[in-house]
């Protein structure tokens, strides 16, 4: 009964830590919308472009946290495993006509085949790989991940995969599908539904917010994503709370008492392997998908982004799925999604114009005291230091902090809670 | 037991299945090369293959793999003596070859060109004309910053990243190697701008044909630093103290500290070697492509990767050996491949040693 009590309120406080950010985001992105003087519906709109980054990200984390966090895989092909799920889903769902051709098949199906082709291409790699030792894994799943790429990018295949310019011919989303008649175009007739919806997202009654078609189905595409992400993380706390994610948390404490309890190890890790890769599949079709950005090409899927979850997981607490949720919110929104925005307004504010294109022209002024060409420098180029300063948080953290915000906190693995004893059990010897 | 035992027969089986399969597709292959050259065609096997485009493959390939092989070196020995894979060795290639072409646009184009574009290696190449015949000892200079500036910079990160982390597992020091990655590669990109250029003047690199391949004074520069630079590795491995402490570290880190050897001189020699050769054999990419982007070390990354498992992690000549198979299969694999599979193929064959043979070629013979 302690153990129910002490589970909702942390659920409770989960709630609380990922609501608290949510909120710090948005109030950061409403005072930079208001700064660059955007319109109420621009401001919503960024709004809604970072609840996606938050969703897409949260996704892909919690995947990686599957794998790294609870089975200690130390897979870093996440992007190859993403790639895998969107195409599938993408070729399965395109129209059979198109450019290059799909199945036609409705989405749903889609999102399954993506998911299943992306578990089984964790099989394939995860069968003989997940003996070796995890720096071996590190690098191999990298190398699948690349030659995954390199294959949808080869001009051998663009006949189905589009080659390097990426699918063109991507179905559009539920959403449009709901709500508009004709989905491909967005000055249709809207359906019933969707003349409702929209009439209400246009009505300027209040003077202030009105929301044109665009917004509205972008607004409800990534509550749709954000509905996606709060099932896989009910499904993820429940899966490592049951006997299953016992024998997991074991694994990656103890491999070998694990296997002497007689557990088959090697069974647990390519199940949730698979597992694992399918919800990086699904992140994938969330992300780039019909649903999402709708633009699948191979070079969104370059290492870059599976290091960008990586440093996510790791600034929320690897090992805690309400850590790396919250850590991809911080992640995609703080480090990723505000700094160039930051920067054109201290640009704007501080009057720097025409700022120097190289660093030597920078340097220069300095030596005559002037220091605002080295800033107007700096702040053009904010989308480089901003990776120079996640690596140097990124090193922050594994030397001072290798268990992120909220990796510290104690799972239980027992079904009960054993750090608490009954008071009567005086059994133990002493030993003086 | 029974089961446990069963799946480990069962396991070997499939690694022994495994290394025939590997083999009989070898030896097919080689087959089908010959029947190629032959220009006989037997159902799937034979073809045309013009007997200089295969010499042309294997020059191409054999500079490409000593570049690797180098750049190998360093990674083999800091993956075995540090124990971890180091995700930002590509990285160190790419600072190493932005500091030292800065220095040789420098002194080939001082005084003709503004200084800062050449400071910058932003100026137009061929009005630098950088090459080793027309502009010898800016690039003799260029080899020996870009040697100087990286093992700095190796000892610098050493230093400020690794040395607080000694006793760290292997996979936090990879992580924070990813995040060394991470602060030089868009350092690089953000002094020396993000789009690729031009380095070598085309024009200026002379050239000859040997045997139906065209070979460029830049390859024979390569050929020759790469030598010369094994030399005085194998040199150092064998005759004197701190290559033969060097080779016990990388065998058994525990027995060599106990024999007295002062562990961290050896893993400052280590970082000196290995970013040193990084650097060099950054320089010489540039050499062999004729162009220079701020990925450029990043992207070799994994196939020196795969050098150092064929090779076997922690033998020095394994990184060789296996930088000079990488290098070739990327190039040869075109006879059977489109041209964009070329890095893939290279993959594929880490990874099947990574399963059948994780201690490379020369493991077990380790660097003696």
């Amino acid at each position: 009964m302690s153990t129910d009590t002490e589970g909702r309120s942390r659920l409770v406080t989960d709630a609380g830590y990922i609501a608290g950010a949510m909120l710090l985001l948005y109030v950061v992105f409403l005072i930079l919308g208001t700064l660059q003087g955007y319109p109420v519906a621009g401001i919503i709109s960024s709004l809604q472009r970072v609840t996606f980054l938050v969703a897409v990200y949260g996704l892909a984390v919690l995947a990686l946290n599957l794998h790294w966090g609870y089975a200690g895989l130390f897979n870093i092909g996440v992007a190859g495993f993403m790639a895998v799920g969107v195409y599938t889903s993408v070729m399965l769902t395109a129209p059979v006509g198109a450019s290059p051709p799909g199945l036609g098949l409705p989405l749903p199906v889609g999102i399954l085949g993506g998911m299943l082709a992306a578990a089984l291409v964790g099989l394939i790699a995860g069968l003989p790989a997940l003996r070796l030792r995890s720096d071996y894994l590190a690098i191999m799943t990298v190398a699948v991940s690349e030659i995954i790429r390199f294959t949808y990018n080869s001009n051998t295949f663009s006949q189905f995969t589009g080659g390097a310019s990426g699918f063109d011919s991507i179905p559009p989303g539920p959403i449009r599908q709901l709500l508009l008649q004709d989905a491909s175009s967005i000055i249709s007739e809207p359906t019933p539904l969707g003349a409702a919806i929209f009439q209400f997202m246009e009505f300027s009654g209040i003077g202030w917010i009105s929301l044109g078609r665009p917004d509205t189905i972008n607004i409800l595409s990534t509550l749709l994503i954000v509905v996606v992400l709060v099932l896989v993380y009910a499904f993820l706390v429940r899966a490592v709370n049951s006997p299953y994610g016992r024998v997991l948390k074991s694994i990656r404490e103890d491999e070998v008492a694990a296997q002497s309890l007689g557990k088959n190890t090697s069974r647990f890790k390519l199940k949730t392997f698979m597992l694992g890769c399918a919800l990086m599949g699904l992140a994938g079709i969330m992300w780039f998908g019909a649903i999402g950005q709708s633009s699948v090409y191979p070079n969104a899927f370059r290492p870059e982004i599976t290091f960008y979850i990586f440093i996510a997981l790791i600034i929320g607490g690897a090992g805690s799925n309400t850590g790396s949720v919250l850590g991809g919110a911080l992640f995609a929104g703080l480090l990723f999604e505000a700094p160039p925005r930051v920067a054109t307004i201290l640009t704007d504010a501080l009057g720097v114009t025409n700022a120097p294109d190289t660093i030597i022209g920078a340097l220069g002024p300095i030596a005559s005291g002037q220091l605002t060409p080295m800033l107007g420098f700096l702040l053009d180029n904010m989308s480089q230091l901003r990776f120079i300063f996640v690596g140097v948080l990124l090193i922050y953290l594994i030397q001072r902090r290798p268990e992120g915000l909220l990796g510290h906190r104690s799972e239980i693995a027992a079904a009960t809670d054993l750090s608490v004893r009954p008071s009567q059990s005086k059994g133990g010897e002493t030993d003086e | 037991m029974g089961a446990s035992a069963t799946t480990a027969r069962g396991r070997e089986l499939l690694a022994r299945l495994g290394v025939a399969v590997t083999l009989g597709g070898a030896v097919l292959l080689l087959i089908d090369l010959l029947a190629q050259l032959a220009r006989v065609d037997l159902w799937i096997i034979g073809g045309e293959l013009a007997f200089s485009q295969l010499m042309n493959y294997l020059w191409t390939g054999l500079t490409l793999g000593l570049i690797i092989g180098l750049a190998g070196v360093g990674l083999s020995l800091t993956y075995s003596i540090l124990n971890f894979a180091n995700f930002a060795h590509g990285d160190y290639l790419t600072l190493g070859a932005f500091s030292g072409w800065s220095v040789a646009y420098v002194i080939a184009g001082l005084g003709t060109i503004d200084l800062a574009s050449l400071i910058l290696v932003d100026a137009p190449s061929s009005n630098v004309g950088a090459s080793v015949t027309n502009t010898p000892v800016a690039v003799v200079v260029g080899l020996v910053v870009a040697i100087v500036v990286t093992v700095a910079l190796g000892l610098a990160l050493d230093r400020a990243v690794y040395k607080p982390m000694r006793n760290s597992e292997g996979i936090s020091l990879l992580i924070a190697s990813i995040g060394v990655a991470f602060i030089l590669r868009y350092l690089a990109a953000l002094i020396f701008g993000t789009g690729r250029r031009g380095i070598t003047a085309p024009s200026e690199i002379p050239s000859m044909t040997v045997l139906g391949v065209q070979v460029n004074a830049h390859q024979l520069t390569i050929l020759v630093v790469a030598l010369v630079a094994m030399m005085a590795i194998h040199l150092l491995l064998q005759r004197t103290k701190i290559g033969k402490a060097m080779r016990a570290m990388a065998d058994n880190r525990d027995l060599a500290r106990i024999t007295g050897i002062p562990t961290e001189r050896m893993i400052t020699a280590t970082w000196v070697l290995g970013s040193g050769l990084a650097g060099a054999s950054g320089y010489m990419l540039v050499l062999a492509r004729g162009t220079l982007g701020f990925n450029d070390g990043y992207l070799l990354l994994l196939l020196i990767f795969a050098a150092v498992i064929l090779g076997g992690i922690g033998s020095v000549y394994g990184a060789i050996v296996g930088g000079l198979l990488i290098g070739i299969t990327s190039r040869v694999a075109l006879v059977w491949v489109p041209g964009e599979f070329g890095r893939p193929v290279a993959f594929g064959l880490m990874i099947l040693f990574l399963l059948f043979r994780p201690s490379g070629l020369f493991g077990g013979v380790e660097t003696a």
